[in-house]
């Protein structure tokens, strides 16, 4: 016997699944922006070992590397509220982003401070900028110029992972298609979208952070 | 039902060897699979190339969730009826093969040109070339990396509770709406995946320090 496929019954659900794909976006947009800050702070009181700090972003690298983001998740979602924290399914899944990518982003981005020559900070003193600017131009954006690669390629996996987070009911991109496949059964027709969406995604993040990085950061250097 | 705290741990202890299980199942098959993907990727032919490169962009740029629900869904319509041990096995497998291959690719590529050249001019097949000259020198490369793309499949297991694999993060949530202490179970799940991630990592880690030592 064999399958007729028909993608007529998802194709009707366009509207679902780009509002899920959107949703998947902006929850990447922001879990970057404030994973990404963290990551800074993390890299600089990493890599310039301001104790007690320092102690304390090592093991939260180590914890939040070392297990998976679903069950993070689930801690922060199931967990949490038994602390008497409530939070909404979308803030759970934003801030577990954030935590997660915050981690992988202090080690990617700690690898590029260290990479700063020692000279150049004492060259820009002697040149009279402030600790600030001198952070800004000689330590940050340099720093996230070498490890800009690294550190997209790690947002698209943090993205690509949000895919989970339709578990605690984050009305995301999966979990548009969940709802989809329930009520039409062509589960395999609903992936197969789904799947395809999420790889433009990936190739559109991509090309896009490519994009900031060549506008905003590699010139610089 | 009341449970102690031993009944959880020793519950936790099962799904924990399943997850195990599952890690090693997708380690060996994604690494023979990811072989064969690296070996056509690094092919001078260009049509065995792309494929695998499109494989390889395939299996990265979507979610590892989406590529589980596929292999689920996808292997039923062909009329095998399909456990969700033997789909995840599956697309574990699939997963880590992708990413093995490109790993790998990028160790082979880093041998220089000349010892195929000079292997070439012993009259070696491109395939014992492969075998013989450039895999052994790529290996001591390739351990690091490799070890450390491990603590990724542990992690990518956890995945797999959710088209019902009773693994450990599976048997952590049954736990988690028995007992209604999500904040310990989650935690004990947790320091679980830590237990088994943590030694790689830090191996990864060794293991790249001692090379760029000796190398």
């Amino acid at each position: 016997m064999a399958y007729q496929f028909d993608f007529i019954p998802v194709l009707q659900n366009t509207d679902l699944l780009l509002r899920g794909a959107l949703f998947t976006l902006e929850l990447t947009a922001i879990g970057t922006l404030l994973g990404v800050s963290l990551g800074i702070v993390g890299a600089i009181v990493r890599a310039w070992k301001i104790q007690p700090f320092s102690a304390i972003f090592g093991v939260y690298v180590e914890l939040i590397r070392n297990t998976p983001f679903l069950v993070q998740l689930f801690f922060i979602f199931f967990g949490l509220p038994s602390l008497g924290l409530q939070i909404s399914e979308w803030q759970a899944a934003v801030l577990a982003m954030v935590i997660n990518l915050g981690a992988y982003s202090t080690e990617i981005i700690r690898a590029g401070v260290q990479a700063i020559p020692r000279g150049q900070i004492e060259a820009s003193a002697a040149l009279a900028m402030t600790r600030f600017e001198t952070f800004r131009h000689v330590v940050l954006v340099p720093a996230l110029g070498k490890v800009w690669p690294a550190l997209s390629s790690q947002i698209i996996i943090v993205m690509l992972g949000s895919a989970v987070c339709s578990q605690i009911a984050t009305e995301e991109l999966s979990f548009a298609a969940n709802f989809i496949q329930s009520r039409n059964f062509r589960s395999f027709e609903t992936y197969i979208i789904t799947t395809l969406i999420y790889l433009c995604m990936a190739l559109l993040v991509r090309q896009l952070l490519a994009w900031i990085g060549r506008r905003y950061i590699a010139r610089s250097r | 039902m009341d449970f102690t705290l031993w009944d959880i741990v020793r519950n936790l202890l099962t799904g924990l060897q399943w997850t195990l299980a599952l890690s090693l199942v997708a380690f060996i098959g994604g690494g023979v699979i990811g072989l064969l993907v690296m070996t056509l990727r690094i092919s001078e032919k260009p049509v065995p190339r792309r494929l695998a490169r499109c494989y390889i962009e395939l299996f990265q740029g979507t979610p590892l969730l989406m590529q589980l629900f596929l292999v689920f869904f996808g292997v039923a319509l062909m009329g095998i009826d399909i456990s969700p041990w033997f789909a995840a096995a599956l697309a574990l497998t699939l997963f880590t093969s992708a990413y093995l291959a490109e790993i790998w690719r990028g160790c082979v590529e880093s041998i220089s040109n000349g010892q195929w050249e000079a292997s070439a001019s012993l009259a070696l097949t491109p395939f014992e070339q492969l075998r013989y000259v450039i895999l052994p020198q790529a290996l001591r490369i390739a351990v690091a990396p490799t070890v450390g793309f491990s603590v990724q499949v542990v992690k990518g297991t956890a995945v797999t509770s959710i088209i019902g694999f009773t693994e450990l993060t599976k048997t952590g949530g049954m736990l988690a709406n028995a007992t209604f202490q999500p904040f310990m179970v989650y935690g004990f799940v947790a320091l679980g995946y830590f237990l088994l991630c943590y030694p790689l990592s830090l191996s990864a880690r060794y293991l790249e320090r001692r090379l760029h030592a000796s190398a």
